[in-house]
């Protein structure tokens, strides 16, 4: 199926509006007092937001019958890619690109630890993202892919350690993740119900959820 | 490193008769500044164990610079709840909302001059001072402020704090029409903070009105805020309504907000970590590197209130 050519350039568009706000408050001071803090925090919430969204487009899509969303699932996800890249470098410049603090709280941090293993969990995901991926994979791709879930899992729970005591924005968050989770638990099971039915060819299997 | 001029007219700049008088006055306890002209050049003395009487134009050129932080990041970066949990919160509604006339501070419990006092009232007849000091947030960051106002132990004296009175417990106004942070409960209200009284009654410990040289912001805890510079922020309480004489330890907001992570004491510790995060390093606002963090925040001089005490039992 053909999605209108404008769905994957206004989806890009719409992933980089949180980099195009990061940008436009670089140039007008509107980093505040402590800009590294800022952006590490900002680029953090974006990568949550991008994630949720990722996770949202096939059961929005499932539910609207919009099926032009769906080449918009991958850009969403590399924009949450491309965002935790920029939230673990600026954590990296913060700690001074010292491998000794950095390891350290890998290691002893549970919040660090989790929101890492996140970051390590996207790369794959972001490799196999291509089409020619999806091809040579065929059945695993899906299941790679369902690291997504974890990946996203751990970023709420990193979001929830760090913060001092305002619960609010995280939960938030893993409220949506669970609803999101929920979903497809039901569509797992419905799916399950229906096992008689040949495989579907393994592009296809790839692009619904 | 970022160097920003701060704005200091010089009507704020003492004269250095009177800043070499003052150092003389707290001895060993050099971080009573006055003036920007040094700003806390003393305490990096402190800090270095020299204990020298600096000249007033040259700055130490060590590693551990301690420049002011400039007016902008002082009041537009602060950790007031009751204005809401983003840095940016307190500069963009307290000043419409806080009002800090008529002000009453209530002076009561184990003491023998209790009193309520208008805020004019309560500052009247005391020394007003001006103090450069390090602030110390616990989620290492800190800052450099040329604080003003009045010393607490000149306070508690007022009082006459009967024998049996050990600690000094201070709580903030209560009022959600007024912080309307206050509706939501990140925090169980109103805050609550307590010293121990031989700590009450260090010469740093500064009940401030003011920051450079101007009344204290909204933001900053108007218009009377407690700093304790040589323990973490948040046990240096803002816009304070009653100052109580007590026997027992008060009990602190942010403690009882999270016992295992905030103590009573919150000293500045490099050597005891937050649960979840180092207390090695901190950013110093405006720098771009972060810097080693100081015990007792640089301020050695209050080691002996601690003496043979486990730190780290005791956070």
């Amino acid at each position: 199926m053909t999605a209108a050519r404008w769905v994957r350039p206004a989806a890009w568009v719409a992933g980089l509006i949180p980099l195009i706000l990061l940008v436009a408050g670089a140039f007008t001071g509107g980093l505040g007092a402590d800009p590294i803090e800022y952006v590490t925090l900002r680029t953090g919430f974006a990568t949550l937001l991008m994630l949720m969204v990722t996770l949202a487009v096939s059961p929005v899509r499932k539910w609207t019958g919009w099926n032009w969303l769906a080449s918009t699932r991958r850009t969403f996800g590399l924009c949450a890619f491309f965002y935790v890249c920029l939230h673990f470098l600026t954590y990296m410049v913060d700690q001074e690109f010292s491998p000794a603090i950095i390891l350290e709280d890998i290691a002893k941090r549970p919040y660090v630890t989790a929101g890492f293993t996140a970051f390590v969990l996207l790369v794959p995901l972001a490799l196999t993202s291509t089409k020619a991926s999806i091809r040579r994979l065929g059945k695993r791709w899906q299941k790679l892919h369902r690291l997504v879930y974890l990946a996203a899992g751990l970023g709420v729970l990193h979001f929830i350690w760090l913060v001092k005591s305002d619960l609010r924005d995280p939960l938030i968050f893993a409220a949506v993740f669970v609803v999101l989770m929920a979903l497809r638990v039901r569509t797992w099971m419905a799916g399950r119900g229906k096992k008689a039915r040949p495989p579907a060819a393994p592009r296809r299997a790839a692009m619904e959820s | 490193m970022i160097i920003k001029k701060p704005e200091i007219p010089s009507s704020e700049i003492t004269p250095e008769a009177t800043y070499l008088s003052r150092r003389q006055f707290f001895g060993a306890s050099a971080a009573a500044l006055a003036g920007a002209a040094v700003p806390a050049l003393a305490a990096c003395d402190t800090a270095n164990g020299a204990g020298k009487t600096a000249a007033l134009d040259t700055m130490d050129a060590g590693p551990q610079r301690d420049e002011l932080t400039p007016l902008d990041d002082v009041t537009s970066y602060n950790n007031f709840y009751e204005y809401g949990t983003d840095k940016e919160d307190p500069a963009r509604t307290a000043p419409g909302l806080l009002k800090t006339r008529p002000w009453t501070v209530v002076v009561d419990g184990l003491c023998d001059r209790p009193g309520r006092y208008g805020f004019d009232e309560f500052v009247r007849g005391t020394r007003q001072v001006d103090r450069t000091y390090r602030l110390r947030c616990v989620e290492a960051w800190s800052m450099v402020i040329p604080w003003s106002g009045i010393p607490l132990r000149d306070v508690i004296a007022r009082a006459r704090p009967r024998a049996g009175a050990r600690f000094v417990e201070f709580t903030t106004l209560l009022d959600p029409q007024q912080m309307p942070g206050q509706r939501r409960s990140v925090l169980a209200w109103p805050y609550v903070e307590g010293l121990r009284m031989d700590e009450a009654m260090h010469p740093l410990a500064l009940l401030a009105t003011g920051l450079y040289g101007r009344p204290m912001p909204a933001q900053n805890g108007a218009p009377i805020r407690l700093v304790v510079p040589w323990k973490y922020g948040f046990k240096s309480i803002k816009s304070i309504v009653r100052i109580r004489f007590t026997d027992t330890q008060p009990r602190t907001s942010w403690n009882l907000s999270a016992p295992r992570e905030y103590g009573f004491y919150a000293n500045v510790n490099p050597e005891v970590d937050h649960p979840r995060w180092t207390q090695a390093r901190e950013r110093r606002i405006g720098e771009w590197r972060r810097r080693p963090t100081l015990m007792f925040n640089g301020y050695p001089e209050v080691a002996s209130l601690y003496s043979g005490m486990d730190l780290r039992r005791n956070y």
